[in-house]
């Protein structure tokens, strides 16, 4: 036993000792941070300047229809088309909207020039713009008020709200849940072929350095097996306990010293949720608008943090163990990495089938499907993180972890028939066949 | 007294037997060479000494027991294959190996000390393992062998990627190991280092052993009847006064008046009435009997038992 212990502890402190893994502990949650934080504050730096945009409107159609806004301020030109081209470049202003005339049909067409490019913001305003006035000017036309179109919009905004055994009501969003979803079952999968593969490594390290003889001279293959894996385990957990930490940490140094940002961040959303009131009912739009961002709070807190965690690290860990063992058993019986190959894709295959399906499963999550999935334990690690955020029954939740812990003694215990031989086969090229001979050895 | 015993071990793989009723001998504190060609099934052998794998049948017994898994802390084993963790640093991985051998961190790190300080490698203790040159990286690898101080070693190729200076260094410790008790299994293809060092050996081939014993016995055993002599001032010509048993397979002058003769008998001949035939008619330099040498008796071994199976 305490054999073991050493050989965890090797096994977890030269990992974590690693360069590699002190840069990716750290840039990890600074990667996760930025993605999430440096688009907003791009935007919100491309959009603080104001910018002068010229019309050049043949048709007519659109005198004073283009109003000035805080970023975006329009003025009609009336020069041709070539002067106005001069006119920019010269630097008069930022962009140039060219409407041209059109002798039958309603101007649908228009030209945007800019020297830099154009923002999706002012494209799709002047865009909004233009769709009104023409759609208004055809309504008109055929007799019908505007008005009565815009007042008889609707926007139907449903909230979902669960009901627990209990009869406790919780406030779902479908959205948010199925990202959750996704994100976690990601991570799983990425999780246990990271460490998996690292298992995969270690083993063949051990072998192609011919350590490995001297060191089951003084231990069990087993306890050489199951050390490296628990170790390799410990560096998992550490890794994403130390993002979590990191995360955080970064995340609050962010709303405390960057709120001066995050306001601005608002009134873009604010000045973008305008654009879109021209477009609907300004009214309704708004309403519905606000009760979802209310909602949104409301669901982030109703979901169970805590059952969440705590599936991951336990399909995690499950998982992990399950796959990592017959990692370490395709390691013990090839020479290289190359070699390792042909064993890796049909044993790593239900994972990468739990990934594509999840979508499927996203989409029925109590079906017969998502729960025949999230039961068999090939699967169940990946399968379950989608389905967590909808809400398990808890049987099915106790039965899927159960046949976990089954599956992981049993591929632990082939795995280790298999590395027993495998470790001291060198130079041999291993067929399934041969493997399943190993398998019989006593 | 023997040390260690394997009765009748009897070892199958799938598509061949590799030890087929093996029974070796060691005698304590001596030093045993296990000699055989490549594939013989030595590795087997070892490796069902140091529990890697286990036998299908018969029995190892070790001071008077038999083995069990708790006797591996009483064994030193170097592999012919052997190599150590290429990231790790030296003492680190020192460390790590001796007390995955049973040894409590400050022991293992006293003795270390000591041994790193014997072969003066001491400044190597904070050096990564793929820094050192091959020879380096087995000097490590024999201190971290015999650091648990085991009753029984067991060497593989020991020599191996040594220069001639540290060849003899690993002798002279080798020899040092026995002094100070412990039993020794060498085994290698090296036959001068066998005669050199082997009280006892055992010559196994295609599985089976087939010649045991004390090498001087099996020298003597082997031997093919030949006496090398060199005599000064030959005064009538050999023939005259050679006796009919005695045949002449090598004359040559290797010197103005010096001769060296090699004769082979039919084994009646009694090597003292030789020598007095000669002492008449010259002046004897030296007179000795040729054994064979080991590696004339392995590969005599060998053929035939490899003509035995054909047959």
């Amino acid at each position: 036993m305490n054999k073991i212990l050493l050989i965890i502890r090797r096994e977890y402190l030269t990992r974590v000792m690693k360069r590699s893994f002190i840069v990716m502990t750290f840039l990890g949650p600074v990667m996760m941070a930025a993605l999430m934080i440096v688009p907003a504050y791009l935007a919100s730096l491309s959009d603080i300047s104001e910018k002068r945009i010229a019309i050049l409107d043949e048709t007519g159609w659109f005198m004073g229809k283009f109003e000035t806004g805080d970023n975006l301020r329009f003025e009609h030109v009336f020069y041709d088309l070539a002067t106005e081209k001069e006119n920019l470049m010269n630097g008069s202003f930022d962009a140039l909207v060219y409407i041209p005339k059109t002798e039958l049909n309603v101007p649908v067409n228009a030209e945007l020039f800019s020297i830099k490019q154009a923002s999706l913001s002012m494209r799709s305003y002047v865009r909004t713009v233009m769709k009104n006035e023409v759609e208004n000017r055809k309504l008109i036309a055929s007799g019908i008020d505007p008005e009565i179109i815009k007042s008889s919009k609707t926007n139907i905004n449903i909230v979902t709200i669960r009901l627990s055994d209990e009869g406790k009501e919780s406030r779902s969003f479908t959205e948010i849940e199925v990202g959750l979803a996704i994100f976690s079952a990601i991570l799983i999968y990425f999780f246990i072929f990271l460490f998996g593969s690292q298992v995969l490594r270690g083993v063949i390290e051990e072998k192609t350095n011919r350590i490995v003889e001297v060191i089951i001279s003084s231990v069990k293959p087993f306890q050489l097996m199951m050390g490296k894996i628990v170790g390799v385990a410990l560096v998992g957990l550490t890794q994403f306990f130390l993002w979590v930490i990191f995360t955080g940490i970064i995340y609050l140094v962010f709303m405390s010293f960057a709120s001066g940002i995050i306001s601005e961040g608002t009134g873009i959303m604010q000045q973008q949720q305008g654009f879109t009131a021209i477009e609907n009912t300004v009214g309704v739009n708004d309403v519905a608008t606000k009760t979802n961002l209310s909602n949104v709070v409301e669901v982030i807190q109703s979901i169970n943090f805590k059952v969440m965690i705590f599936g991951f690290i336990f399909y995690f860990l499950g998982g992990y163990l399950l796959y990592a063992s017959l990692f370490a058993a395709i390691g013990s019986a090839v020479d290289n990495e190359t070699d390792s190959q042909q064993f890796m894709l049909p044993v790593s295959a239900p994972l990468i089938l739990g990934i594509i399906l999840s979508n499927l499963i996203v989409n029925n999550p109590d079906g017969a499907l998502a729960f025949w999935l999230s039961i068999i334990p090939l699967t169940s690690p990946v399968i379950m993180m989608v389905r967590i955020p909808f809400g398990v029954p808890v049987w099915e939740m106790a039965l899927s972890m159960f046949l976990l812990v089954a599956g992981f003694i049993f591929t632990t215990w082939l795995a280790a028939k298999i590395y027993r031989t495998g470790i001291l086969m060198y130079g041999k090229k291993v067929s399934y066949a041969e493997l399943w001979k190993w398998l019989k050895y006593h | 007294m023997s040390y260690f015993e394997a009765r009748s071990v009897t070892k199958k793989y799938a598509h061949h037997l590799a030890l087929d009723k093996v029974s070796i001998n060691v005698p304590k504190q001596s030093i045993y060479g296990l000699l055989g060609p490549n594939g013989a099934g030595k590795t087997s052998l070892i490796r069902i000494i140091n529990q890697i794998t286990a036998p299908d049948e018969g029995e190892l017994w070790l001071n008077g027991h038999k083995l069990k898994p708790s006797d591996t802390a009483l064994i030193g084993y170097l592999p012919e294959e052997r190599g150590l963790y290429k990231k790790m640093k030296v003492g680190e991985q020192a460390l790590y190996l001796a007390q995955l051998k049973g040894i409590g961190h400050a022991e293992a790190k006293k003795r270390l000390t000591f041994w790193f300080e014997k072969f003066d490698i001491m400044s190597w203790w904070g050096r990564k393992v793929e820094e050192l040159s091959k020879g380096m990286q087995q000097k490590i690898q024999f201190v971290v062998t015999i650091i648990h101080e085991p009753e029984l070693l067991i060497f593989d190729e020991p020599f191996s990627g040594f220069d001639p200076i540290n060849v003899n260094l690993l002798k002279d410790e080798i020899l040092n190991l026995r002094k100070n008790g412990s039993t020794i299994i060498f085994s290698t293809h090296n036959m001068a280092s066998v005669e050199e060092l082997c009280e006892n050996i055992a010559l196994i081939h295609n599985g089976k052993k087939v010649l045991e014993g004390r090498v001087n016995d099996i020298r003597k055993q082997h031997r093919t009847h030949s006496y090398e002599l060199t005599i000064k001032e030959l005064s009538i010509p050999i023939s005259q006064f050679l006796p009919d048993h005695f045949s002449v397979s090598d004359d040559c002058l290797i010197d103005e008046n010096m001769k060296r003769i090699t004769l082979k008998s039919n084994g009646s001949e009694q090597p003292n009435e030789l020598l007095n035939l000669f002492t008449r008619h010259g002046e004897v330099m030296s007179f000795s009997e040729i054994l064979p040498t080991m590696n004339e008796i392995f590969i005599d071994t060998v053929n035939r038992s490899k003509l035995s199976l054909h047959e």
